[in-house]
C-alpha cells in the first residue's frame, strides 16, 4: 500500500444536515487524497448515506463547506457532482435493465452524430472501459442478463466514463458472491493504482481492512474517530462504531430455551421454489438469520406472516398448524412481524403515535358493534410509551415527526400491546441511532426472558454475533447452515452466506 | 384533527362571505323560497359527497356516480310505471343494482388490481348507455301517483308525521334532515368504529395496514359498496326532486361535483383524510356558488368556470398553508435542537 498524496483532493468541512426530528449529520469532517481508498464505516443510521447523498448532489447540506482541490464548490445536482468528478455507485443498482451495457454507460450523455445517437462510438468507448475493468461482456449485452456483480462493474464503468476522480461505493459487496466480491476488490485496488480516489462504505470489516488506507468512523451523525494503517483492525473499528466496549453494547443474558414455539416444515416459497425450509424456534430463544441481500430471508418472513402464500409446507405455533392466507391468521396465532421497510410496511406516518400503537389490537379490543375501545387504546399507548421509552411530546404526535428509532419503537409497541408468542424482526435496527439500538437489544433480551420466541434477520454481522443464541444462515433461498453460540464466528457466517458448506457443520 | 377543524373554519368563512355578498347583491336571495331550494339542493349534493368520500378516503375514486344516478332515476319509473311492477319491487331493484355496482367495482379493484379510475370510468359509460337503451332515450317522469309517498323526502318537514303543527318545519327540507342523519351515522362510523379506523389507516398506507392484520381488500370493497348505495339513494332523491328525467343527461357531472365537494371539504385524493362535516360544507359552498351566480346576474355560461376557479383557489391556499405550517414546524425543531 503506497502512501497517498498529501494534499487532499476532496474535503468536507463542518457539514450539518437536519431532517424533521433528527440531526443526520452534525459538523462532519472528512478528507480524501488522490489515489486513496478511504473506508467510511459506522452503524446503520450513523449518517454515512446522508453524506454520500450530499456529495452526489442528491441532497443539499444545511451548513458547511465542500472543497475539491481547495476550491469551494456547491453540489446542488447530480450533474454538478459529475462536473466536479464525483460519482456515486449506489447500493441498489441504478441501471436500466432493458437497455444494453453501452447504452447504460452513456445514458444521458449519448454521443451524437448528425443529431442521432452514435451507436458505433458508444460500442467502442464502452468496450475499452469494460476491458479496463476486466469485465468480459459485450457492450451490446442487455443489462438484465448480467449477474449482479457484473452490473456493479457496469456502474463503475459509467462512473469512469465521466472521468470521475472520486468514486463513492456504498456497500458494493452486500449482494455479491464471495468470488464476485473478490473480483470487485481487485478492481478497487487497480483503480487506486490509477490515482482514482475511492470512498468505500462497507459493513464487512474484513474488506475494509484489506482495502483501506484510512478509515473514518461515524457515529450518530458525528465523527467518532479515524484509523490509519496498522490501527485498522477489527476490534478498534467496532469500538469506534458503537462507542463503547462491544461486550456491554449487546445485551444478552443466558436464555434457557423452552418448548418449540415456531416450527417450520418443508416450506417452499414462491421466491425460491427449489428450496425446502425446515427449522424451529423455541420460546425464550433468540435466533438470528444471516445471509446476503437476496438470500430469501425477507421472503421467508413474508410467508410466515401470511403476506405471501407458500407453495407447500407447514408452519405451526405451539404445536398448532396455522393457515398461511393472511397476516390476520398469523397474528391470531400469535406471530408478529416488524418489517424491514418501516415507512412502507411498519408504520403509518401520517397517523398519531396512539393510532399506530392501537392498530393491531383494534379487533381484539373492540366493543360490541365494532366500536373503538378508546380507553384501552390510550392506556396501551401510555404503557408502551413508558415501557419502550418512546420519545414523543404526547400520544397524539404524528408519527412522521419522530426519529427513526422512536418510530421503530412505535411499531414494536403495536405488537407488544397484543402479547405475541413469536416475534419476527426484519432488520430491527436499520436506520436508527446507537442509543435506540441498544434499547431494542435490551428489549429483545427482556422479551426472550419472558418467554417470547424471537427470530430476527440482520445484515449487520455484529448484531448477529452479539444477539443470537443460535444462527441460521441462508444462501439463495436455502438454509445452508445452523451455528450454535459457540460455533458462531464472522468467518463461519460468511462461508455459509456465500454458499460454501462448512466442514464442521452437517 | 385540529388542522381539519381549522380548514373547516376556512370554508365556513368563504361560505359566509359569499352568502352575505349575494344577500346584499340581490334581495330575492333571502326569500324563503330561494333559501328552501338552496338548502335542499345543497343537501342532495352533500349526500352524494359523503358517498364518494368513503372511496376517496381509501385513496380511490368513483367516476360513475352521475351515470349510476341517471340509471337509477330512469329505471324506477320504467319498472313501476311502464312495466307496472309494485313500487317495492322497483325500489328493491334499484337497491340491488346499486349494491351490485359497488361490489363489482370493489372486486375488480381489489382482486384484479385494476385502477379505480379505469374501472369507474368504464362504469360511467356503461351505466349511461344502459339507461338510454332501456327507455330508448325517452324522458321519464315521476308524476304518477305511485311516487307521491316517496315525494315526502323532497318536501318540507311539516309533511312528516307529527310535525304538521310546527311552523318552522315548513321551511326545512326533509332532504336536510336526511343529510344530517347520514352525516352523523357516517361520522360515527369513520371516527368511532374500528372499521372507520381501518379505512383511514389503509387510505394512508395500505401495506402497513395489511401488515397490521387488517383485511384491506374487504374494507375497500365495503367503501365502494357504501359509495354506490348512497349514490343510488341520492339518485332517487334527485329524481323525485326534478320530476322529469332525460336519460342521456340526468346526473351528468354529478360525480365531479361530489368529488369537488369532498376535496373542498378536506379529503385528499391521496387518501386517508377527510371529515364529514367538511364535505357537507364543501357541498353547501358549491351549491351556494351556483345560486349566487344566477342571483348576481353573472352569465350562466360562466358557472362551471367560476366553480372551478373557486375550488382551485381553495386547494392552492390549503397547500400553501400546509407548507407554511411545515416550515414553521421545521424552524421550531431546529431552534429546540440548538437550545
Amino acid at each position: 500500500m503506497n502512501a497517498p498524496d498529501k494534499s487532499p483532493l476532496l474535503v468536507v468541512e463542518n457539514v450539518t444536515k437536519r431532517f424533521p426530528g433528527v440531526t443526520a449529520l452534525n459538523n462532519i469532517y472528512l478528507s480524501l487524497s488522490k489515489g486513496e481508498v478511504l473506508a467510511l464505516i459506522g452503524e446503520n443510521g450513523a449518517g454515512k448515506s446522508t453524506l454520500m447523498k450530499i456529495l452526489a448532489g442528491v441532497q443539499l447540506p444545511d451548513d458547511g463547506a465542500i472543497r475539491v482541490n481547495g476550491n469551494l464548490i456547491r453540489i446542488d445536482s447530480v450533474q454538478a457532482a459529475q462536473a466536479n468528478g464525483i460519482a456515486l455507485i449506489h447500493q441498489e443498482l441504478n441501471l436500466s435493465g432493458n437497455l444494453t451495457v453501452g447504452d447504460n454507460i452513456f445514458l444521458g450523455r449519448e454521443p451524437l452524430r448528425y443529431g442521432l445517437i452514435d451507436k458505433e462510438k458508444i460500442r467502442n468507448d464502452a468496450q475499452s472501459l469494460l476491458e479496463l475493468l476486466g469485465l468480459n461482456v459485450s457492450p451490446d449485452a442487455i443489462v438484465d442478463t448480467l449477474s449482479i456483480g457484473q452490473q456493479q462493474l457496469v456502474e463503475i464503468a459509467r462512473a469512469l466514463s465521466v472521468n470521475a476522480q472520486v468514486l463513492i461505493m456504498d456497500e458494493p459487496t452486500s449482494s455479491l458472491s464471495q468470488l464476485e466480491a473478490n473480483r470487485l476488490m481487485e478492481v478497487v485496488k487497480d483503480l487506486r493504482s490509477r490515482d482514482v480516489s475511492v470512498i468505500y462504505i462497507s459493513h464487512r470489516l474484513g474488506e475494509v481492512k484489506e482495502l483501506a488506507n484510512r478509515v473514518t468512523v461515524f457515529r450518530d451523525g458525528e465523527n467518532a474517530g479515524e484509523l490509519v494503517g496498522d490501527e485498522i483492525n477489527h476490534s478498534r473499528m467496532v469500538q469506534l462504531m458503537v462507542g463503547r466496549d462491544i461486550s456491554q453494547f449487546y445485551v444478552r443474558s443466558p436464555h434457557d430455551a423452552g418448548g418449540i414455539a415456531l416450527e417450520v416444515k418443508e416450506l417452499q416459497t414462491i421466491a425460491h421454489p427449489g428450496c425446502r425450509l425446515n427449522f424451529e424456534v423455541r420460546s425464550r430463544e433468540i435466533v438470528g438469520i444471516a445471509g446476503l441481500v437476496g438470500a430469501g430471508r425477507t421472503e421467508l418472513f413474508e410467508v410466515l406472516f401470511g403476506v405471501e402464500s407458500a407453495i407447500s409446507g407447514t408452519v405451526s405455533v405451539n404445536g398448532q398448524q396455522i393457515p398461511l392466507h393472511s397476516p390476520l391468521n398469523a397474528i391470531q396465532a400469535g406471530i408478529a412481524l416488524v418489517p424491514e421497510d418501516r415507512k412502507l410496511q411498519g408504520i403509518i406516518l401520517e397517523m398519531t403515535v396512539r393510532s399506530n400503537i392501537g392498530l393491531a389490537g383494534l379487533r381484539q379490543h373492540q366493543k360490541t358493534g365494532g366500536f373503538l375501545n378508546a380507553a384501552q387504546e390510550s392506556s396501551d399507548t401510555a404503557a408502551m410509551i413508558d415501557r419502550l421509552k418512546i420519545k414523543t411530546p404526547d400520544s397524539q404526535q404524528i408519527a412522521q415527526y419522530l426519529s427513526g428509532g422512536n418510530q421503530q419503537k412505535v411499531v414494536l409497541g403495536k405488537w407488544l400491546s397484543i402479547d405475541p408468542k413469536v416475534l419476527l424482526l426484519d432488520e430491527p435496527t436499520r436506520g436508527i441511532d446507537v442509543g435506540a439500538k441498544q434499547e431494542i437489544y435490551t428489549l429483545m433480551d427482556e422479551l426472550a426472558r419472558k418467554g417470547v420466541a424471537i427470530l430476527f434477520i440482520s445484515s449487520e454481522m455484529e448484531e448477529i454475533l452479539g444477539m443470537s443464541d443460535r444462527t441460521l444462515v441462508m444462501h439463495e433461498g436455502q438454509i445452508t447452515g445452523e451455528l450454535q453460540r459457540d460455533e458462531l464466528t464472522e468467518e463461519a457466517v460468511m462461508q455459509l452466506a456465500t454458499g460454501n458448506v462448512l466442514e464442521s457443520s452437517v | 384533527m385540529r388542522d381539519e377543524m381549522k380548514k373547516n373554519f376556512g370554508i365556513l368563512g368563504i361560505l359566509v362571505a359569499v352568502f352575505i355578498a349575494t344577500a346584499i347583491g340581490n334581495a330575492n336571495f333571502l326569500t324563503a323560497y330561494n333559501m328552501f331550494n338552496l338548502v335542499e339542493r345543497a343537501s342532495l349534493y352533500g349526500i352524494i359527497g359523503i358517498g364518494v368520500a368513503f372511496v376517496i378516503i381509501t385513496g380511490g375514486i368513483d367516476l360513475s356516480i352521475g351515470s349510476l344516478i341517471g340509471l337509477v332515476a330512469t329505471l324506477l319509473p320504467f319498472i313501476v310505471v311502464q312495466l307496472s311492477f309494485p313500487l317495492a319491487i322497483g325500489l328493491l331493484a334499484i337497491f340491488a343494482l346499486s349494491l351490485c355496482v359497488g361490489l363489482t367495482h370493489g372486486v375488480l379493484i381489489t382482486r384484479l388490481k385494476l385502477q379505480p379510475f379505469v374501472v369507474t370510468l368504464c362504469g360511467l359509460m356503461i351505466y349511461r348507455g344502459i339507461a338510454r337503451w332501456i327507455v330508448s332515450d325517452k324522458t321519464m317522469g315521476y308524476g304518477n301517483d305511485v311516487f307521491s309517498g316517496l315525494k315526502v323526502m323532497v318536501g318540507n318537514m311539516s309533511q312528516l308525521p307529527g310535525m304538521a303543527d310546527m311552523s318552522w318545519a315548513k321551511h326545512v327540507p326533509v332532504a336536510f334532515l336526511i343529510l344530517v342523519i347520514l352525516g352523523v351515522l357516517s361520522s360515527v362510523f369513520l371516527n368511532k368504529t374500528i372499521y372507520g379506523r381501518y379505512l383511514l389507516a389503509l387510505g394512508r398506507n395500505e401495506q402497513a395496514a395489511r401488515f397490521s392484520g387488517i383485511n384491506t381488500s374487504l374494507m375497500i370493497v365495503l367503501a365502494y359498496v357504501i359509495c354506490s348505495l348512497i349514490s343510488g339513494f341520492g339518485g332517487l332523491l334527485f329524481a323525485l326532486d326534478y320530476g322529469s328525467i332525460q336519460p342521456d343527461s340526468f346526473g351528468n357531472f354529478y360525480e365531479l361535483y361530489a368529488i369537488a365537494a369532498a376535496v373542498l371539504g378536506g379529503c385528499s385524493l391521496r387518501g386517508g383524510e377527510g371529515s364529514i362535516f367538511g364535505i357537507i360544507l364543501g357541498a353547501a359552498l358549491m351549491r351556494l356558488l351556483m345560486n349566487s351566480i344566477s342571483m348576481l346576474g353573472i352569465d350562466d355560461q360562466l358557472e362551471p368556470a367560476v366553480i372551478g376557479i373557486v375550488i382551485l383557489l381553495g386547494v392552492i391556499v390549503d397547500e400553501l398553508v400546509k407548507r407554511f405550517a411545515a416550515r414553521r414546524r421545521a424552524m421550531k425543531q431546529v431552534k429546540e435542537g440548538l437550545a
